[in-house]
C-alpha cells in the first residue's frame, strides 16, 4: 500500500497553496521603499565599436537619477568562467573579460553598454531610448557561423583572440590514435552530421534583480532570480564588485523556473548593487521577455560529426566525434563545462564500447552567451549517439532493440569505467529497455501503424536509451576536470525547543518542490509529522553554504548533506536520552520518534529530548553542549548515473510534413524515489521540453546577427496542444551505491532522453512509408523541413 | 493622469493612471495584487490572464482605462469565501498541475473560464483551450489532468 507520508509518499506540495492563491513572492513582486528603476541600454547591432556615448540629454530627462556606461565599470572585475579547460596542445583556454557593461565594443545584439536609473520605470525607459539615440556605434561585420569564425582570423569577436576559438579540446587525447586505428580497419562505419539546435531556456519568470545598500552599516542586499544565490554572492563579491562577502546578502525568493538560465551571475546584478550604493536607494530591474531572449544564456548549439565503427552484427567498436560548440560572445559561468565535461564524458552512453574519442572546438560568435540548459551537454551526447546508432541499424538492417541489448553494459560489470573517464556505479539498462517495450506495447505497434495508415498518416516508432552523470559534485573530480570551485553542499537541521524543525538547505527550489520533499525525509528519519518541518532556502544570511540547484543535484548532494545532519541530531539525541534515562548511550535505540533503552519500556519522545536540549533542568552540561542543531557538508564520492529507455510514436502527414507525437513512454531508473508525484512531474516537464527541441524550438540569428526568433511570436514554445499525455515508469530502481539515500536525480532525464526518440520515430515513419532516402532531419523537425526532406 | 474606477475581486477600487497604464500594471502596482504575472511582452504567454466581466482577458494588453466600471477577478479572488481553495485550484494541487508557480495564476484563470464556457470539455478541448497559456515546467500533462478532474472527469491516459 502506498505510504501517506515520509520517504516514498506522494505528499502534496505545500508550496502550491501560495502559488495557487497569488501569494507567491517573486522578485518583481517585492516593493521596496524609495525604490528606483533601472533600464538597460542594449546594443542593436551584433558587433560594433562604441565610438561615443553622450549621456547628457538622457541624464537631464525627467526623473532620471543616474546614468551608467561601461566606463563606470571598466576598473572592476569581470564575470568569470567557472571551469578552466585546456586545449589538446596543452594551452589554457582563452578567457576574455566579461564586463558588467560593455566597454569599447559591443559583441551581440542585446549586449548592455549602458543603464539608466530613474524614479519610475517609464521615465527610465524613455531616457534609455534617448541614450541609445545619442550613442554612436561603428558597426563591424558580424561573426555568426562557427566554422567561418574559426577559419577567418581577420574578424574577431575579441581582438585578442585571433581565431575566435576558446579552446580545442580532445577527450581523451591519449585515446585518439587507438580510436583512429579501429576506424581504419572497422568492418562498418556509419557517419552522421547533425545540428543540436540552439534553444532559449525561457523560464516563465523573466530575470529580475533588486539592489539595496544600507549606508549605516555598509551592507548590501541583492534580491535576484537565481538558482544559486551563494555562487552569485561569491561571484559578485569576490570577482566583480570587490564587496566583502560578509557585507553582501543574496536572496533568491520564489523563482519562476530556471532550467539552467538562472544558475549564472549576470551583469544586471552588479549594476543594481552599484546603482543602489551610488543613489542610497533601492534599485530594481526586471527583464522584458524580449530582453530575456537577447540576454539570457541560451542552450545547446552544437554542430557535430559523429562516426560509429562496428561489426556487421552491430557490435560497437568505437565512437569518434568532432563538435563545434558555440559559446556566444562571452563565457557564461558554466559555458566551458557544458560542451566538455558534461558532454564528452557521456559519449560512451550505456554501452560497453571500448574506444571513444571526442573533439570539441568552442567558438566565440556575436551571439548571446550559450551555457547549460536542462540536461546541459548530456542531451547533446545522447542525441548524437542515439541518432547514429539508429542510422547504423538501418544501414545494416539490424533491429534497434537488439543492437542496444547487445551493446549494453551488463549488471555484472559494475563498477564500470568507460573510455571517457567516468566510473558508473550501478544500473540495469536491460531492465529499463524491457520495461519500456512492455509499457509501450511494442508488439501492438503494427496494428496502430495500420490504423494511422487508414487515416492517411505515416506512423513511426523511435527508441532512445540514455544515461547521464548528475548529482554535480564530486569536488575532487570536478577539480581534476577544471572547475574553479568544489561542488559540495550543506544543510543545517535546527530542532527548535518545542520539537518542530527548521532545515536550512543550500539547494534552491524553483519548481522542484523541495519545501515538500525535504521534510518527507526529515519526518521519516526523526519520526515527526512532515508539517513539523520547514525548509529554508534561497537566503545567504540564513543558510550555511550551498551551491544551488542544477545538474539534478538537489537531493543527491544537498539532500544527503541534510541526511548527514540528521545522523548527527540522532547521535546527540541519544546522548541526551542516555542521561535522562540514566542508561548507557550504547543501550539507547532510536525508532519511530522515540529514544528507548533497549529491552525496557523506558523511553523519551523526540520532542522531550528537543525540549531538554534547550531548557534543561537535568542535563550533562559539563560533557554536552545544549541545543539541538547540526550542520553537515556533503561531497559525493562520484556522480550519480540515472539511465533509462524512451519510446516515442509519431504520426507524420506526408502531404504537409506535420509531425504529431501520439505516444511517449519513459522507463527510467532514478534509484530510490522520495516522492513519486514529483518525479513524474519532473519527467513530464523534461519530455515536454525535449519534444519542444525536437519539433518546435529554434533560435535563429541572421547573417547580421539579428535574432529572428526574439519573442514568443517567433520562437515556438511547446503549448498544451503540441504534446500528448506521457506514460512514465520508474519501477526499475538500482539505488545509487555511494549515497545513503540511494537517490540519483530526475530533473534532467526527460530533456536528455526524448529528442532522439522523437527524431528516430520521424525517420522510422518515413522509411515505413516508403520514403527511404531520408536518413536524418535536423531539429526542430518542423513541417517545412519534413516536407523538404520528403520532396527534396 | 486620469482617475479610473472598477470592481476588483468584489471590491470597488480606483486610482490615478496614465493613458498607457496597462491593467496588469494597475493591478500589480496600484493595488498590490501581485498574483497576476507578466511573462512576456507580446500577449503570448498568458501569465497575466484575469477575468473581466467573466471573460478571460490578457491584462498585459488591456489598458486600465478600457476596463473602467468593469468587474475584474484575479487569482487573489479565486478561493472560496472561507479561504479554502476552489475546485479548480484544489485540482491543480491534487494533480501536481504546477511546479514553479509563475504561469499558474494565468493558467488557473484560463482554466476557470474554459470550464465556465464548457463544463465537460474533452482532452482536446482542454488542450486547445489552454493554448494561450505557456508553461515551461509541467509539459502540460498534469495541468490537463487537473482541468479534466475539476470538470468531474477522469483521464484515461495515466
Amino acid at each position: 500500500m502506498p505510504k501517506d507520508s515520509g520517504i516514498g509518499a506522494a505528499s502534496k506540495r505545500r508550496e502550491d497553496v501560495r502559488f495557487l492563491t497569488g501569494r507567491g513572492v517573486y522578485t518583481d513582486d517585492l516593493k521596496i521603499q524609495a525604490q528606483a528603476h533601472a533600464v538597460m541600454v542594449r546594443s542593436a547591432v551584433a558587433h560594433g565599436r562604441i565610438v561615443s556615448v553622450d549621456t547628457s540629454a538622457a541624464a537631464a530627462m525627467p526623473g532620471v537619477l543616474a546614468v551608467f556606461t561601461g566606463e563606470d565599470f571598466k576598473d572592476v572585475g569581470g564575470n568569470p568562467a567557472g571551469w578552466l579547460i585546456k586545449s589538446r596542445n596543452g594551452e589554457p583556454m582563452r578567457e576574455p573579460k566579461r564586463p558588467v557593461l560593455a566597454h569599447g565594443k559591443v559583441r551581440h545584439v542585446g549586449d548592455a553598454y549602458a543603464a539608466v536609473v530613474a524614479e519610475t520605470y517609464q521615465q527610465a525607459r524613455d531616457a534609455a531610448q534617448q541614450l541609445a539615440d545619442d550613442t554612436v556605434i561603428e558597426e563591424l561585420p558580424a561573426i555568426i557561423d562557427m566554422k567561418a569564425a574559426a577559419a577567418d582570423a581577420s574578424n574577431r569577436v575579441h581582438d585578442e583572440i585571433p581565431d575566435n576559438i576558446c579552446f580545442d579540446w580532445g577527450w581523451i587525447e591519449d585515446n585518439r590514435a587507438a580510436v583512429d586505428a579501429v576506424f581504419a580497419k572497422a568492418p562498418h562505419v556509419t557517419t552522421l552530421e547533425l545540428v543540436n539546435n540552439r534553444l532559449v531556456p525561457n523560464a516563465m519568470e523573466p530575470r529580475a534583480s533588486i539592489g539595496e545598500y544600507f549606508p549605516g552599516t555598509g551592507d548590501y542586499k541583492l534580491t535576484t532570480t537565481s538558482q544559486n544565490p551563494h555562487l552569485t554572492r561569491l561571484l559578485v563579491a569576490a570577482f566583480v564588485m570587490g564587496i566583502p562577502e560578509n557585507k553582501l546578502t543574496v536572496v533568491a525568493p520564489d523563482v519562476g523556473g530556471g532550467f539552467g538560465s538562472k544558475i549564472y551571475h549576470y551583469g544586471e546584478e552588479a549594476l543594481v548593487l552599484a546603482a543602489a550604493k551610488k543613489l542610497g536607494r533601492a534599485v530594481r530591474w526586471t527583464a522584458e521577455r524580449s530582453e530575456s531572449f537577447l540576454s539570457d544564456a541560451h542552450g545547446r548549439d552544437h554542430v557535430t560529426k559523429i562516426e560509429l565503427a562496428c561489426e556487421k552484427d552491430g557490435t560497437f567498436l568505437a565512437f569518434r566525434t568532432e563538435t563545434y560548440a558555440n559559446v556566444g560572445a562571452y563565457l557564461s559561468n558554466f559555458s566551458t563545462a557544458t560542451p566538455t565535461f558534461l558532454h564528452g564524458t557521456l559519449m560512451a552512453g550505456p554501452y560497453k564500447v571500448p574506444h571513444v574519442y571526442v573533439n570539441v572546438k568552442t567558438i566565440f560568435t556575436n551571439t548571446a552567451p550559450v551555457d547549460a540548459y536542462r540536461g546541459a551537454g548530456r542531451p547533446e551526447a545522447t542525441f548524437s549517439l542515439e541518432r547514429v546508432i539508429d542510422k547504423m541499424c538501418r544501414e545494416l538492417s539490424l533491429d534497434p532493440f537488439e543492437v542496444r541489448r547487445k551493446n549494453f553494459i551488463t549488471t555484472d560489470m559494475f563498477p564500470y569505467t568507460t573510455p571517457v573517464g567516468l566510473a558508473y556505479d550501478t544500473g540495469d539498462y536491460h531492465a529499463t529497455l524491457d520495461k519500456v517495450i512492455q509499457i509501450a506495447d511494442v508488439s501492438g505497434f503494427e496494428m496502430r501503424r495500420q490504423a494511422s495508415a487508414s487515416k492517411g498518416k505515416l506512423r513511426g516508432m523511435g527508441l532512445s536509451t540514455w544515461i547521464e552523470a548528475c548529482g554535480i559534485a564530486p569536488s575532487h573530480l570536478v577539480g581534476v576536470l577544471g572547475s574553479r570551485v568544489g561542488l559540495y553542499d550543506a544543510a543545517t537541521v535546527r530542532v527548535n525547543a518545542t520539537g518542530n524543525i527548521s532545515v536550512m538547505v543550500g539547494a534552491h527550489s524553483h519548481g522542484q518542490g523541495h519545501e515538500t520533499v525535504f521534510p518527507q525525509i526529515v519526518a521519516e528519519r526523526l519520526g515527526v509529522p512532515e508539517s513539523a518541518v520547514e525548509i529554508v532556502h534561497g537566503d545567504t544570511s540564513k543558510i550555511p553554504f550551498g551551491m544551488g540547484s542544477y545538474g539534478s543535484r538537489s537531493l543527491a548532494v544537498c539532500g544527503v548533506a541534510m541526511n548527514k545532519a540528521i545522523d548527527k541530531i540522532v547521535a546527540k539525541g541519544r546522548k541526551i536520552a542516555a542521561h535522562m534515562l540514566e542508561a548507557s548511550e550504547d543501550d539507547i535505540t532510536f525508532a519511530d520518534g522515540k529514544f528507548s533503552v533497549a529491552g525496557t519500556d523506558k523511553a523519551k519522545t523526540f520532542g522531550e529530548i528537543a525540549f531538554s536540549a534547550y531548557v534543561p533542568h537535568n542535563y550533562p552540561l559539563e560533557t554536552l553542549e545544549p541545543g539541538l542543531e547540526e550542520t553537515a557538508f556533503y561531497d559525493p564520492a562520484n556522480f550519480t548515473y540515472p539511465a533509462g529507455a524512451y519510446i516515442c510514436e509519431v504520426e507524420v502527414d506526408a502531404d504537409t510534413g506535420k509531425v504529431d507525437v501520439v505516444a511517449f513512454h519513459c522507463a527510467d531508473d532514478f534509484g530510490n524515489i522520495m516522492n513519486p508525484m514529483i518525479v513524474e512531474g519532473q519527467v513530464h516537464g523534461g519530455v515536454g521540453q525535449g519534444i519542444g527541441q525536437a519539433l518546435l524550438e529554434n533560435t535563429s540569428y541572421d547573417e547580421n546577427g539579428q535574432l529572428l526568433t526574439g519573442s514568443f511570436m517567433d520562437y515556438a514554445m511547446p503549448r498544451a496542444d503540441d504534446v500528448p499525455f506521457y506514460n512514465v515508469d520508474y519501477s526499475c530502481q538500482t539505488p545509487c551505491t555511494h549515497n545513503p539515500l540511494g537517490v540519483k536525480g530526475c530533473g534532467e532525464a526527460g530533456a536528455i532522453g526524448s529528442p532522439p526518440a522523437v527524431v528516430n520515430a520521424v525517420i522510422d515513419a518515413l522509411h515505413r512509408g516508403g520514403i527511404t532516402h531520408v536518413d536524418h532531419i535536423n531539429m526542430p523537425v518542423s513541417p517545412g523541413r519534413v516536407w523538404q526532406a520528403i520532396n527534396g | 493622469m486620469t482617475k479610473v474606477s472598477m470592481t476588483v475581486n468584489g471590491k470597488a477600487v480606483s486610482g490615478e493612471v496614465e493613458g498607457r497604464t496597462l491593467l496588469v500594471q494597475f493591478l500589480r502596482e496600484n493595488l498590490g495584487l501581485t498574483g497576476t504575472h507578466v511573462g512576456c511582452d507580446t500577449s503570448q504567454c498568458g501569465a497575466c490572464v484575469v477575468h473581466v466581466d467573466g471573460k478571460a482577458v490578457k491584462s498585459c494588453t488591456t489598458f486600465a482605462l478600457d476596463v473602467a466600471g468593469a468587474s475584474v477577478k484575479t487569482i487573489e479572488g479565486m478561493a472560496n469565501a472561507d479561504g479554502s481553495l476552489s475546485v479548480i485550484q484544489q485540482s491543480f494541487q491534487d494533480h501536481h498541475g504546477l511546479q514553479c508557480g509563475f504561469c499558474t495564476p494565468g493558467m488557473v484563470m484560463s482554466a476557470a473560464a474554459l470550464l465556465a464556457d464548457n463544463p465537460r470539455p474533452t482532452e482536446a478541448e482542454v488542450r486547445h483551450g489552454l493554448e494561450g497559456n505557456i508553461c515551461r515546467c509541467t509539459g502540460y500533462h498534469n495541468i490537463v489532468k487537473a482541468v479534466m478532474a475539476a470538470s468531474g472527469q477522469t483521464v484515461a491516459a495515466e
